[in-house]
């Protein structure tokens, strides 16, 4: 047992990277959970968006326009799920689960050219000044930029939910959508517009696998990410902030199970890997009032 | 009378149905692929469906051939098989080792559809078991890392703790110690075949923890990516060449080559030959290639793998020759002691010299 082998300033390094997936899908999934919808389908959309930033990426060479692409298409993506759920009011979590088995096969055909091919680099930025600073500069400062576009999304996120008129129409359609609808608001296209976000985001974070962390195209590459994302919405219970020091945890669990055992440390790596879940339940248990999104999961119709 | 002529009707459907499906099963054999990851993940199951296009290149409109891909490892893989074998399938192909049970409880049920388990042990009637000895590929691995690390650390990316796999880390281990006494291994186990994220994270981790060399017991390309990103890493292909990384990070391979076996043993089927066998073949038999070694190696490291390569190809070396220990410092191998198949087969313990436990 050697933990000197660890390098904690790479580690919080590594820490910060592999949150961002995951951080970008949630915050996504957190703003369409406060709309009272429940997508389960972030694994197909993430996956879909990995494959579409990667292909718009290597046609224009230009790792941003595969990032924009991959929100497009994650959005895209979303709004099937938008239209058979708000529009023919099908059965919210069935319709989630099958546009995630329809993701992974959109995204298995669509990436049958791109299998093999490298990624244009997208080079991590040394913030001048701050970039410097002992310990916290590397930790925090010598990012790709899309580990902080992924935190400014989250800090718009609270802005939007809990400092803006748009974002309290947004968390009353989700708390109960027949008052809100009474009141006057368009439940339907709020919603619409919620799952397309969270679409857009979860695209952000399938692309980001596929273009930084990864950086390639292969068949299934979320592997389960968007479930984890999920699980990150729950253990937030719903708040932006909870939901980067979740997304951290998780990411934190994952490297650190790796670091332990390159150091040579001798804890079963099952019970670090079902630690992000087993605390997911504890947050449950201990918040058992439960403040989910009252209309979560409902199908709303404004005849009813 | 209607419903007379519908009953007529649909049982003479179901006799053209079924006459078409015999006249097509007679003429074609239908070969059967089940596939653990996706066929395009570069490296494993790539290497085993071209293996399966060969067949279909070399026999033409003899065969048909279809394969299911990304098969979870459990109950799922005998749902799979077991479909394939009532959709007609003469041979079926089981490409990964957590398909062994689920094989062998499937063809209990049909004992007259062959099958065929890659890397597992577990031999009946109708089923044979192929694997190749990845060990003689890990030897010139080790044999090349240990020279070029200048960290004298090794990260090594394990996939499952299962004999194949640690036979390949010993095997390794071994040859890196034999010319670079003061080299050490880092091991971390990923629990997948396939995870591309995992992978690239696992690599970046060895990578930040010393390591100048990275090997890996998991098919993607994700560690190539990562050790080419960090620089001055060196990797070596896993399954399949995985060139398009050469000459850095990638400096070497193993190479899977399915294709001869398959075709024999489709053969062997048509030809109602077919018996079953346990097939362990390695660089001699060419189902295990050394993919080429670049320029980024010294030429004298490259010359003396190459002849180490000739050497187990011919039969002149064996790569597990004592004297070996076990790590616990008991004796496996005396001085000059050759292992044997069924110690190599089932092998649980890690050699002297390596730290660490294997996970049970």
């Amino acid at each position: 047992m050697d933990l000197s082998s660890i390098n904690p300033i790479l580690f919080f390094a590594s820490l910060m990277v592999a949150a961002t997936p995951i951080l970008l899908a949630a915050i996504g999934e957190l703003v369409v959970e406060r709309a009272g919808v429940l997508n389960l389908g972030v694994e197909g959309m993430m996956i879909t968006g990995a494959v579409t930033g990667f292909i718009v990426a290597v046609a224009t060479g230009s790792p941003w326009l595969g990032f924009i692409g991959a929100a497009i298409g994650g959005a895209i993506l979303s709004q099937i799920f938008g239209f058979l759920t708000q529009y023919l009011l099908s059965n919210q979590v069935a319709t989630g689960l099958a546009l995630t088995l329809f993701g992974l096969g959109l995204s298995a055909l669509m990436g049958q050219g791109y299998i093999g091919i490298k990624a244009p680099s997208f080079p991590d930025i040394h913030v001048p000044v701050l970039g410097d600073i002992p310990v916290i500069g590397p930790i925090v400062f010598q990012h790709d930029p899309m580990v902080y576009i992924g935190l400014l999304i989250a800090i718009a996120v609270w802005f939007f939910l809990f400092r803006s008129r748009a974002g309290l129409v947004l968390r009353a359609v989700g708390e109960n959508h027949d008052a809100a609808h009474a009141l006057g608001y368009n439940v339907r296209r709020t919603r619409m517009l919620a799952i397309a976000f969270g679409g857009a985001c979860a695209g952000l974070g399938g692309a980001y696998l596929s273009l930084v962390r990864v950086p390639q195209w292969t068949e299934g590459m979320t592997a389960g990410a968007g479930w984890i994302a999920l699980a990150i919405v729950v253990f937030a219970s719903w708040r932006p902030g909870r939901l980067v020091l979740g997304a951290y945890l998780f990411g934190g669990v994952t490297v650190l199970q790796l670091n332990l055992q390159a150091a040579g440390v001798a804890i079963p790596v099952e019970y670090l890997s079902m630690s992000p879940y087993l605390a997911t339940i504890a947050v449950l248990v201990i918040m058992s009032a439960g403040r989910s999104p009252g209309s979560l999961g409902r199908i709303f119709h404004a005849a009813r | 009378m209607k419903r007379r002529t519908l009953l007529a009707s649909t049982a003479a459907v179901i006799a053209l149905g079924t006459g078409a499906f015999a006249a097509a099963h007679a003429e074609k054999t239908k070969v059967g692929f089940v596939y653990v990851g996706p066929v395009g993940d570069g490296g494993w199951t790539y290497e085993h469906d071209q293996g399966r296009l060969a067949v279909e290149a070399e026999f033409g409109d003899a065969v048909e051939t279809v394969f299911v891909e990304s098969v979870p490892e459990g109950p799922d893989a005998e749902r799979v098989i077991t479909q394939m074998a009532l959709d007609g399938a003469d041979l079926i192909f089981t490409t990964s080792f957590g398909f062994m049970d689920p094989t062998v409880n499937v063809a209990a049920k049909f004992p007259d559809v062959k099958f065929e388990h890659a890397t597992g042990y577990k031999q009946a009637d109708n089923v044979s078991v192929y694997s190749a000895r990845f060990y003689e590929g890990r030897a010139i691995q080790g044999h090349i890392a240990g020279q070029i690390t200048e960290s004298n650390i090794i990260g090594y990316i394990a996939s499952f703790p299962i004999p194949e796999v640690i036979r390949g880390i010993n095997s390794a281990y071994l040859h890196a110690k034999e010319v670079n006494p003061d080299v050490e291994f880092k091991i971390v186990w990923a629990y997948t075949w396939f995870d591309p994220a995992k992978e690239a994270e696992a690599a970046t981790v060895l990578i930040e923890q010393g390591a100048d060399v990275v090997l890996q017991h998991t098919d993607s390309t994700a560690p190539q990516a990562a050790a080419q990103a960090a620089g001055n890493v060196y990797t070596f292909g896993q399954a399949s060449d995985m060139a398009e990384y050469a000459p850095m990070p990638r400096v070497s391979s193993i190479i899977d080559d399915w294709a001869p076996y398959y075709i024999a043993r489709t053969q062997a089927v048509m030809d109602g030959t077919w018996e079953s066998t346990s097939t362990w073949d390695g660089i001699g038999p060419g189902m295990v290639g050394i993919g080429e070694i670049t320029d980024a190696v010294p030429a004298e490291v490259k010359a003396s793998a190459e002849a180490m390569r000739d050497a187990i190809a011919d039969g002149s070396y064996h790569p597990f020759t004592g004297p070996i220990n076990r790590q616990d410092g008991s004796v496996w191998l005396a001085e000059g002691e050759i292992a044997d198949d069924g110690t190599l087969a089932g092998m649980n313990f890690y050699v002297e010299g390596i730290e660490g436990e294997i996970p049970q």
